[in-house]
């Protein structure tokens, strides 16, 4: 039977974490293949990097965290934040991600989907939706959260799988950073409209609300950055706990 | 030296990586005739299996001459499929017809591209999956499957079974992704390399 996922997002400025990072080891605490080393043994399904660096030295940072990433770690490697075009995914690529994480990009030009599933197959593309819900509806934002981009989240996701996306990286703008439970509502809409796999972030806080985003929110699989990052042993303990409510996780 | 077959399909990173982690000397043949010397073979290789096209008839007539010399071979994901007569994501395109039976595509009861690490029920003993338990647990990520035959030495659900790692003689393949399935994953790929 197929897990469900749990997938550990760095926040990546300049080559360092930036996020929520509180571990004993001051000293190597922001590095992210110290990091990853630490999710990896503890269990974690997969790491996405999220790049949110500003400047011009982005790419050379990243590409450096990627290849020390991945030189010694065996899981799947998402990489989002950066990814405006064809040359960005190919350098993430090249440098050791499998998949990447297109956003604001891909609602400026969707047809950028459709030639990197083409190229590099749709296992490697991701489109990351940020929504937040208006009424009944969920609508779409980019530029991380900033502008509406007149798309229905549902209805956006249904096309980027309609492009060759291979998976939905969906972000309840109303709950990120709340740790107040994922958006369910918002999840089990678009996991329900869609073919493809759905991963649900923002808002993760306690055991029990990935449980619920698992069961009512139908994820195929959820994200985390801070709730893994403040505690030790947070990966394995979700999953025995889940483990234990009988969602099936990979021990 | 392993053969490692770049015919453009997806990104070769992951698997010169850990190939590089488990110590394997390999590299990337330009011609065919450099398959002559090869201790074994790896077709690796994400997508569509339109892309199996790049593979040209001199390349798979260097393939299949491998093959018989004894060369062990290894088709990782499409590659596996590769091995197979051919598959219906792109019924034109021939396979290497090492093994018997189609490819088709994972049923629309279940979320497809089957995505995420899933367990392998495995069916006899094998060279490829020496030393891996039953019900471990690897990483996938693919639409279409090959049909259990006398090959499949595992199996996996995902909406239907499907066969999850083949072995025929010297020819071997597995539907995951074991550059990407951690300590399990690297002791498969250990499992070929000690076989070249």
């Amino acid at each position: 039977m197929l897990a469900k996922r749990i997938i550990a997002c760095l926040d990546v400025r300049d080559g360092r974490v930036v996020k929520g990072v509180q571990f004993e080891d001051l000293a190597n605490a922001g590095d992210p293949a110290t990091l990853a080393r630490r999710y990896n043994a503890e269990g974690i399904d997969e790491l996405v990097i999220l790049d949110v660096t500003a400047t011009l030295e982005r790419r050379r940072a990243l590409a450096a965290t990627l290849r020390a990433v991945s030189a010694e770690l065996f899981i799947p490697l998402t990489v989002g934040g950066g990814i405006q075009s064809e040359a960005d995914a190919e350098a993430a690529l090249d440098a050791g991600a499998d998949k990447v994480a297109l956003n604001s990009a891909a609602l400026a030009e969707p047809a950028l989907l459709t030639r990197l599933a083409a190229r590099y197959g749709s296992q490697a593309i991701v489109v990351a939706i940020d929504a937040k819900r208006e009424g009944e509806r969920y609508a779409v934002f980019a530029r991380s959260g900033q502008t509406a981009a007149a798309r229905e989240a549902v209805e956006w996701a249904r096309e980027a799988a309609d492009r060759g996306a291979g998976e939905i990286l969906l972000t309840s703008i109303d709950r990120d950073g709340t740790r107040s439970g994922f958006d369910c509502g918002l999840t089990a809409a678009v996991s329900t409209g869609v073919p493809i796999p759905v991963i649900a972030s923002g808002g993760a806080g306690t055991f029990e609300h990935f449980h619920e985003v698992f069961t009512s929110g139908a994820a195929d699989a959820a994200l985390a950055a801070s709730v893994f990052h403040f505690s030790e042993h947070a990966v394995a303990g979700l999953k025995g706990y889940l483990h234990g409510r009988g969602i099936p996780v990979r021990l | 030296m392993i053969a490692l077959i770049d015919y453009g399909a997806g990104n070769l990173t992951s698997v010169r990586k850990a190939l590089a982690a488990v110590k394997a000397p390999f590299f990337v043949p330009v011609a065919p005739a450099d398959l002559e010397g090869a201790s074994g073979i790896v077709i690796p290789g994400v997508g569509h299996f339109a892309a199996t096209r790049a593979i040209t008839e001199p390349w798979r007539t260097a393939i299949l001459a491998s093959v018989e010399r004894r060369t062990p071979l290894l088709g990782i994901c499409l590659g596996l499929q590769y091995l197979f007569e051919g598959s219906d994501e792109a019924p034109d395109l021939a396979g290497l017809g090492l093994l018997a039976g189609r490819c088709q595509r994972l049923p629309p009861s279940v979320k497809v591209p089957h995505v995420g690490w899933n367990a392998l029920s495995t069916r006899r003993r094998s060279l490829v999956l020496n030393g891996i338990r039953d019900a471990t647990q690897v990483y996938f990520t693919h639409s279409y499957a090959a049909p259990i035959t006398r090959a499949a030495v595992s199996t996996t659900e995902h909406g239907a079974r499907f066969a999850s790692a083949v072995e025929q003689d010297r020819v071997s393949g597995v539907q995951f992704h074991p550059e990407k399935s951690g300590d399990p994953g690297l002791a498969i790929l250990r499992n070929f390399v000690a076989l070249c």
